[in-house]
């Protein structure tokens, strides 16, 4: 009898289909996977710190870059993060509390999309990518037309928005939300029905209901494991409580599962931002809090007061009084968390970010042990993680 | 009735005719090839809301030869730990049994010329599907090489998957294929196509539906298409034995895909559909055929996820090979009573 040798294959951080720069030691035997490690790191960059050396304003971008397929909601974790810290949540005008909605949900279906996209393609059905880039590219034509930027949008503020969306943008928003369930129906018309999609899909890299509250998994990848747990609902922000919506759940813990629950989602929100249009009024974007806010932009070209006022913020911020706050919020990977603590100055003392990738990253050996290597492209995929917030 | 033109009764003619059949098939077919690569983008271009090729030419229809100018102009490299000897040999033997196989494949009727009478085929091989059959198994030696002599292993994996993959369908494309030889009595091509050139019902493909969709089937995964495309699953190998070719190298295993997907539509064609029986000329009605099954092949492609290893193997085993098993039985049935 032969002697039986398992074999170490370092997937990532070059390959097709590990999503950026992961690393995965696998202990193969035959195909069958042993034991596998993931190795994060090639991405990091250091945002954490970089954010103790800024001011809360500046500190901004960086979370842009975080979850860089779901820039809108990062931003929306960390500026009501640093609002509690300040104590002005009750103080950001209706308008910009319901463009934040709107944007959120915008992100949740881009980054929805962009999930599909790439875990279709490592499955192999390459069509479903280009369908759902193309609706994507729709998404960032209308965050170029608000923010001026299709990735890296960086729209909302401490205590408002930036600006107040463009003329017409509503409409925008409406044909796009009114053409998404026909285009949903595509990709389900390619996929769900497809009798190698759902042998690829069912029952594979399942985690059930308590391993998956013991790693932490947030996001629609709990859900799909039956556990109805949305911060959205469960723990609303930024008015989430005044729309109506439904909790998507699933018992089957597999990636099917995860994968109907994600397209479900993405009607949800397209029914949360049908109401948000409908609850938009005219009216201000940011907070009456002169010391935290920007003034507006005509203010600050047109009138001295103005200039100083903004100059102030820009060069010396706002100084919260010590503490410390956590806000989480439901981003479309899971929960995002923001903890920040303040010494008084006018940097964050310490900004701590919960990844909702890196902690679901966590249920990957569990999920993969045991099968085969085909199944890991379909685990990492179903995990919708994306590195840039894993590193940080 | 002219005399069949053979070496024994005018050699220099024999050869001359021999020769220029050779050339413009093998000319044909590397056509083919090329503008496969292009068709293939355009297509799944448009299926996929895209363009395709446009900037190379005229509707970008110089861009199979853009590419090819590009892949040879690259540097080839060999891996250090590489060995040499197979690494070099196995894009070669995957691409020579792709276009040999051609040679059996009967284009049209016969034609006279100087008082002979000249088969449009290159060879006729009595036992035609066999060597078919051979060729198509010589062909998976050089995945299997290549995934071996690459020393790298994702590139092991291909070969392995490859291997796997070619035992568990040859035997149900082969066993598929029994159940036409059973009708028509003979392996040679030529005698297939003899058979079935009554009238369009007497195509195999109604006789016998069953086998047609079996060989269909199979053939993908012998050519390692998708939806069975797992020995260069890019998304999982990497690229699978092809990893670490480059250049020229990698330029022959394109070409053996591409060739390998002509090959296939014309087996199809020749076993199940008349081969060149059809309303133009013969080799016309062929190329037809041909195009119809490489846009099938290509539809394919566009639509279908990759199966799984296991369950790849499960189908070959478990679904393919019966059902070839029981076809068999029920042709055999049909021809005793």
């Amino acid at each position: 009898m032969a002697k039986k040798e398992t074999m170490t294959i370092n997937m990532g951080p070059q390959h097709p289909s590990t999503h950026g720069v992961l690393q995965l030691v696998l202990e193969l035997d035959g195909e069958t996977v042993v034991n596998a490690v993931p190795h994060i790191g090639f991405l990091h960059r250091g945002v954490e710190k970089l954010a103790e050396n800024r001011s809360y304003h500046r500190a901004l971008p960086l979370t842009d870059r975080l979850d860089y397929l779901a820039p809108m909601s990062n931003n929306l974790g960390y500026v009501l993060a640093v609002e509690k810290l300040l104590g002005i949540t009750d103080q950001i005008p209706e308008r910009a509390k319901v463009v934040r909605v709107m944007m959120a949900e915008l992100t949740r279906i881009k980054s929805h999309l962009v999930w599909l996209a790439t875990h279709a393609l490592d499955i192999g059905a390459m069509t479903v990518f280009l369908y759902c880039f193309r609706e994507r590219e729709d998404i960032m034509d209308m965050y170029e037309k608000i923010s001026g930027a299709r990735m890296t949008s960086n729209y909302f503020r401490v205590g408002g928005l930036s600006l107040d969306l463009p003329e017409g943008f509503e409409a925008d928003i409406l044909k796009f939300i009114d053409a998404m369930p026909g285009h949903l129906e595509t990709y389900e018309g390619l996929l769900t029905g497809n009798k190698i999609w759902r042998k690829r899909t069912i029952g594979v890299a399942t985690i059930s209901a308590e391993d998956a509250i013991d790693v932490g998994l947030t996001g629609p990848a709990l859900r799909a494991s039956g556990v109805d747990w949305d911060l959205r609902r469960d723990n609303p922000y930024s008015g989430y409580e005044d729309y109506d919506f439904e909790v998507i759940t699933r018992d089957g813990c597999d990636t099917f599962d995860r994968y109907t629950a994600r397209l479900d989602e993405m009607r949800e929100s397209c029914k949360i931002i049908r109401q948000a249009v409908d609850k938009l009024q005219p009216g201000p974007i940011m907070a009456d809090v002169p010391s935290v806010c920007l003034p507006a932009k005509q203010d600050v070209t047109n009138s001295i007061e103005g200039l100083i006022h903004h100059f102030k913020i820009i060069t010396e911020g706002f100084k919260p009084e010590p503490g410390e706050v956590y806000q989480g919020i439901e981003a479309p990977k899971g929960e995002l968390g923001y903890y920040i603590v303040s010494d008084g100055s006018a940097n964050p003392f310490r900004m701590k970010v919960r990844p909702p990738s890196f902690v679901n990253l966590q249920a990957l050996p569990q999920m993969i042990e045991g099968k085969l290597l085909a199944d890991v492209i379909a685990a990492i995929g179903t995990l919708d993680i994306v590195l840039g917030e894993i590193d940080r | 009735m002219p005399e069949m033109l053979s070496l024994s009764n005018d050699p220099v003619l024999f050869l001359c005719v021999m020769i220029t059949k050779i050339l413009v098939v093998f000319i044909v077919v590397v056509l083919i090839v090329a503008y496969a690569t292009y068709a293939e983008r355009k297509i799944i271009g448009r299926m996929q809301t895209r363009l395709g090729p446009t900037m190379t030419g005229p509707l970008g229809l110089l861009q199979p030869i853009a590419d090819g100018l590009k892949l040879f102009f690259k540097e080839d490299i060999v891996p250090a730990q590489a060995s040499k000897l197979a690494f070099v040999l196995a894009p070669m033997m995957i691409l020579i049994p792709a276009f040999i196989t051609v040679a059996v494949i009967p284009f049209g009727g016969d034609v006279v010329v100087y008082g002979y009478t000249v088969p449009l085929q290159i060879a006729d091989l009595n036992v035609g599907i066999l060597y078919i059959l051979a060729m198509a198994g010589l062909g998976v030696y050089g995945i299997v090489l290549a995934g071996w002599a690459s020393n790298n292993k994702y590139s092991l994996l291909g070969g392995i998957r490859s291997a796997a993959q070619v035992i568990s369908y040859e035997l149900a494309a082969g066993l598929s294929i029994v159940a036409v030889f059973m009708l028509s009595e003979t392996l040679s091509l030529r005698g297939i196509v003899a058979a079935q050139s009554g009238s369009v019902l007497d195509w195999y493909i109604f006789s016998q539906p069953l086998a047609f969709g079996l060989f269909v089937i199979t053939s993908l995964a012998e050519i390692n298409r998708t939806p069975f495309d797992l020995p260069e699953a890019e998304t999982e190998l990497v690229s699978g034995f092809c990893t670490e070719y480059s250049s020229m190298k990698y330029a022959l295993f394109f070409m053996a895909e591409y060739a390998n997907m002509i090959v296939v539509s014309a087996l199809i064609a020749t076993l199940f559909l008349g081969g060149p029986a059809g309303p133009f000329s013969g080799p016309i009605n062929l190329l037809l055929k041909v195009f119809s099954f490489m846009f099938l092949f290509i539809w394919i492609r566009a639509t279908f996820p990759r199966v799984r290893y296991d369950q790849l193997m499960y189908m070959g085993w478990k679904v393919f090979l019966p059902l070839a098993l029981l076809n068999i039985v029920i042709t055999g049935a049909v021809v005793v009573f």
